[in-house]
């Protein structure tokens, strides 16, 4: 959609609400790759076609086998997330009240944010073995970086005069972190957890992934590896559709965060 | 001065500030200031700008510490900032915007005075009402106009009930008409409570409107140039109030002269 500079009197006649022309979209998409399936005569083993992919996404999701892989993938994120934002706001937070812990940031953010989570993964694999314990610390690893970056950025741009208000109130210095520096800096704070959520999903089943069969009880990564070893694409499609529906979810819960805060408080303009 | 029946609340003997600018060099901007404060007057602070006349209010709120001399309030050397000695900024961002107009002023209570929610927010409504704004109790900063959040500002740091309330040009980004309202709706409040005013202006109409004295400041780096004694001067259509203007303003236009000469001395030095 086109932002123009200045909202004219001038109206067109008709359009279609947004989530109408965003359906329409993606019944075309579904339509066009149903026809190639059908008619092009492809092999059913390498590609599967949307209504095949619906009914395996209805029976894993009746059998358990999906609901389950959705937990323990969320799990594994939301528990690395959990972690990553802890340490990440403690980072920041020492950052901002010591000169040691400002170089301390600076010289871990350096060496580590360039890696990839996912090449630490043979580490953790040595470390904590084939567990959920190992995607957890490359979560963790990945979330860290971002989370503990931008609430440093956030909590060195907070203006003088509201510096000067938590001095007058003559806060603690754990009331100025959680009180002050904390809200004032959470757009910063929101992009960071945006980074670190994309990051962090996509790390997850990249790792369910690595750990292929091993596991039994596995996240989603693992029941697409699954679905590859038995030959069904269906399966295959049903998990990466799921992965991607979760990814447009979690999108919209950050959406949900950001609109009952920073729009609410007029930090950040609505979209 | 002089006048023994009233006790100094606020003492400056000799004192002079500098900034430092990296290791070496610094900047005087107060030099030798020697002035005090009765308890319940208002005093206005006016001077060339870029004088020095908010580092002056910064020394007294304890932002900025004094390199010689000594700031006292009630008799005590001034080590930090403290509620006692209430701010109100320029800066409309002086509010929180994650917190409602009566939500910024309950916390205040809360964190300084250790008032429990209810008795907060029953004390937070008075000052709301006091200063006008009771109707915006519930709104976010961001939904109100300049005006608004100077009154919710000052409702605030009325709240504190403070020894001093320390004004740096509170009224300076506001239009003329909401400034003329506030000027007397300030002084109806001063005449309700009692508190004692130190404020910084660069408007001679509201130093001599507002003040009992008003101490004027020489060029950068500041000195007392004279201290005037306007408390007879409230009625705008009197003639000392014509006089004082007429004074203060002679005063002021001979400081740009000095000011002109003093840019201009230094570059026949260097040739």
């Amino acid at each position: 959609m086109s932002v123009p500079l200045f909202r004219t009197a001038e109206k067109r006649t008709f359009t279609f609400p947004g989530w109408l022309r965003y359906i329409l979209i993606g019944a075309i998409f579904l339509i066009a790759w149903q026809l190639y399936v059908s008619l092009s005569g492809v092999s059913q083993l390498l590609i599967a076609s949307p209504l095949a992919t619906l009914q395996a996404l209805i029976a894993d999701f009746a059998n358990g086998q999906l609901p389950s892989a959705i937990l323990v993938s969320l799990q594994n994120l939301a528990i690395g997330m959990g972690i990553g934002i802890v340490t990440g706001l403690i980072l920041a937070s020492l950052s901002t009240f010591s000169r040691f812990g400002r170089d301390l940031l600076t010289v871990l953010t350096a060496v580590f944010s360039p890696l990839p989570g996912i090449a630490i993964l043979p580490l953790t694999m040595l470390w904590f073995g084939l567990s959920s314990s190992a995607i957890i610390f490359v979560v963790v690893f990945g979330s860290v970086w971002p989370i503990s970056a931008n609430t440093d950025t956030g909590f060195r741009t907070i203006g003088t005069t509201t510096r000067m208000v938590a001095l007058n109130l003559g806060l603690t210095r754990l009331q100025t972190v959680r009180d002050i520096f904390l809200p004032a800096a959470l757009p910063h704070i929101l992009s960071g957890l945006r980074l670190a959520w994309a990051f962090g999903w996509r790390t997850v089943v990249g790792a369910e992934i690595v750990f292929g069969v091993a596991g039994s009880n596995g996240g989603l990564g693992w029941y697409i590896n699954n679905a590859r070893y038995f030959l069904n694409p269906p399966a295959i499609f049903a998990g990466l559709v799921v992965i991607s529906l979760l990814g447009v979810l979690l999108d919209t819960l950050f959406q949900f965060i950001e609109q009952q805060t920073i729009v609410k408080w007029g930090m950040k303009q609505a979209q | 001065m002089g006048q023994p029946d009233k006790e100094p609340i606020v003492q400056l003997s000799h004192v002079s500030l500098a900034y430092q600018h990296g290791h070496a060099q610094s900047a005087t901007i107060l030099e030798d200031v020697t002035l005090s404060i009765q308890r319940g007057e208002k005093f206005m602070i006016i001077g060339p700008s870029g004088c020095g006349k908010t580092t002056l209010i910064k020394a007294i709120g304890g932002f900025l510490k004094a390199r010689q001399g000594e700031v006292t309030v009630n008799g005590v050397p001034v080590k930090k900032p403290g509620p006692d000695r209430a701010f109100v900024f320029q800066d409309f961002e002086q509010l929180f915007a994650w917190r409602t107009v009566l939500d910024n002023i309950v916390y205040a209570l809360q964190v300084t005075k250790h008032l429990p929610r209810r008795q907060a927010i029953d004390k937070a409504s008075f000052y709301l009402e006091l200063v006008d704004v009771a109707a915006a109790a519930d709104k976010y900063p961001h939904m109100l106009s300049g005006g608004m959040k100077q009154r919710a500002a000052l409702a605030r740091a009325l709240a504190l009930e403070p020894d001093i309330l320390l004004m740096d040009e509170p009224f300076g980004a506001l239009d003329a008409i909401t400034r003329n309202q506030l000027q007397l709706e300030l002084n109806t409040i001063w005449r309700r409570t009692g508190v004692t005013i130190v404020l910084v202006t660069h408007s001679i109409q509201e130093a001599v409107f507002l003040g009992h004295h008003v101490l004027v400041l020489s060029s950068s780096p500041a000195r007392v140039l004279e201290i005037v004694d306007t408390s007879q001067a409230e009625d705008l259509d009197s003639p000392a109030f014509t006089a004082h203007s007429l004074h203060l303003q002679s005063l002021l236009v001979r400081q740009d002269k000095d000011l002109i000469r003093e840019q201009v001395v230094p570059l026949s030095i260097v040739q």
